[in-house]
C-alpha cells in the first residue's frame, strides 16, 4: 500500500507502525512518530495499525533554539 | 491559580524552575553554529545551564540525530526541547510528546506562532496548547510577548515560568518594548520568567538581568557571531554583572546632576 513517510510518497507491505519502521530502514534509530498529526509513544508503535493513503512522520533530535 | 505557588526564591536568589535551580542564568540554543565543534566549545565557554534542541524529520540510515544527541548529552546541562515552527496549537502538542519522548524530559519551550514575518506568537493557540500539555503533565516554558492578559491567561492555564520576547526571534534588536517587560516584571514578581528571543548584545542581556529577569535564553545572537566562542563568553560575563548589578540594589536616577566629589574643603580660590 502507498502511505506518505515524512511527506514522501512510499510503498510499504508491513501494516503496523513498528514493522514499516524497520521496513523503511528505520531499525533502532532514536525516532518519535506521529500517525496523520497524532502522537504514537514507542509503546504502541506494534499495535498502531496504518492504513494506505495515512502520513507517517518520523523525527530525531536536532539543534534548536 | 497556581501560579501564586510559584517558585520564585528569595530577593537576591536564583530562582528556580519549576523545582530546578539552575547554575547559572544563562540558557543557549543549539542551531546554527559553524559546526558541531564551534557549538560545543561556544556552550562549555558560556557555562550555559540550559541548551534549547528541536526534533525533525529524519531519513531513513541517516543517523543525524545521534551524533546531535551524543554531542548535547556529553554537555551535562539542562535540555529544553522546542516546538520550534508550528503554527497551531494542535501541531505544537504533538511536536511537544514526541520531544517528550524521545529528550526524556517534561520541559518544553512552547512556540506557537501566529505571525510569519515578525513570528510573533499567537496567544490564542499559546493559551490551548498550554492549557493541553500542562493537564498532560508538561512543564511549559511559553514563548510569549510582555502582554498581561496573555501572561495571566498563561499562569491560568498552568504555566509556572513565562518567556516574553526582547525582539522578534533573530533580529538582534535588544528589549523593544522596556516599559511592557517592566510592567510585566513587576506584575508578577514571583513569577520565574526568562528574556526570550531578539538579543543581539551582550549589554542587552546585562540590561534585562538588571531588571530583574530571571534569565536569558538566546541562539543567534552567539551562533552568528563572527567568533561565537568569543560571543558566548561576553554574553555569559554580561548576565553575571546584570544578575549581580540586580542584587546591589542600584541607585535610582534622577534628573538633577549631584556632584559627587564633596565640596566641603575646597579650596577658596578667586
Amino acid at each position: 500500500m502507498k502511505i506518505s513517510i515524512n511527506g514522501v510518497a512510499t510503498e510499504v507491505t508491513a501494516t503496523s507502525l513498528d514493522a514499516i519502521l524497520q521496513e523503511a530502514g528505520y531499525g533502532d534509530l532514536r525516532v518519535a512518530t506521529a500517525v496523520n498529526g497524532n502522537f504514537v509513544p514507542v509503546g504502541q508503535r506494534s499495535t498502531c495499525q496504518i492504513e494506505a493513503g495515512d502520513a507517517v512522520e518520523i523525527v530525531a533530535p536536532r539543534q534548536g533554539g | 491559580m497556581r501560579w501564586k505557588l510559584s517558585h520564585r526564591g528569595k530577593e537576591g536568589e536564583m530562582n528556580s524552575f519549576y523545582g530546578v535551580k539552575l547554575p547559572t542564568a544563562f540558557m543557549l540554543g543549539t542551531a546554527n553554529y559553524p559546526s558541531p565543534a564551534i557549538l560545543d566549545a561556544a556552550f562549555r565557554q558560556s557555562q550555559a545551564s540550559v541548551a534549547t534542541v528541536s526534533v525533525r524529520r529524519e531519513a531513513a540510515g541517516a543517523r543525524a540525530g545521534e551524533g546531535f544527541w551524543r554531542l548535547i548529552r556529553e554537555l551535562g546541562v539542562q535540555v529544553l526541547p522546542n516546538t520550534a515552527g508550528c503554527h497551531t496549537a494542535s501541531e505544537a502538542v504533538t511536536t511537544a510528546h514526541m520531544a517528550r519522548e524521545l529528550f526524556d524530559t517534561n520541559w518544553i519551550k512552547l512556540e506557537v506562532i501566529g505571525h510569519s514575518d515578525s513570528l510573533q506568537p499567537d496567544p490564542f493557540g499559546l493559551v490551548e496548547a498550554a492549557t493541553i500539555l500542562c493537564r498532560d503533565g508538561f512543564k511549559v516554558f511559553p514563548y510569549t510577548t510582555e502582554d498581561l492578559v496573555l501572561a495571566d491567561r498563561l499562569l491560568d492555564a498552568g504555566c509556572e515560568v513565562l518567556m516574553p520576547w526582547g525582539a522578534p526571534i533573530g533580529t538582534g534588536l535588544g528589549l523593544i518594548n522596556p516599559y511592557g517587560l517592566r510592567s510585566l516584571r513587576a506584575q508578577y514578581p514571583h513569577v520565574p520568567m526568562v528574556i526570550d528571543a531578539g538579543l543581539g548584545l551582550p549589554s542587552q542581556a546585562a540590561q534585562a538581568m538588571e531588571m530583574g529577569f530571571d534569565a536569558v535564553l538566546l541562539n543567534t545572537a552567539v551562533a552568528k557571531a563572527g567568533d561565537p566562542v568569543a560571543m558566548a563568553c561576553a554574553f555569559a560575563n554580561a548576565i553575571k554583572a546584570g544578575q549581580l548589578a540586580k542584587t546591589a540594589d542600584p541607585m535610582e536616577p534622577r534628573d538633577m546632576a549631584e556632584p559627587s566629589t564633596p565640596l566641603i574643603g575646597k579650596a577658596f580660590l578667586q
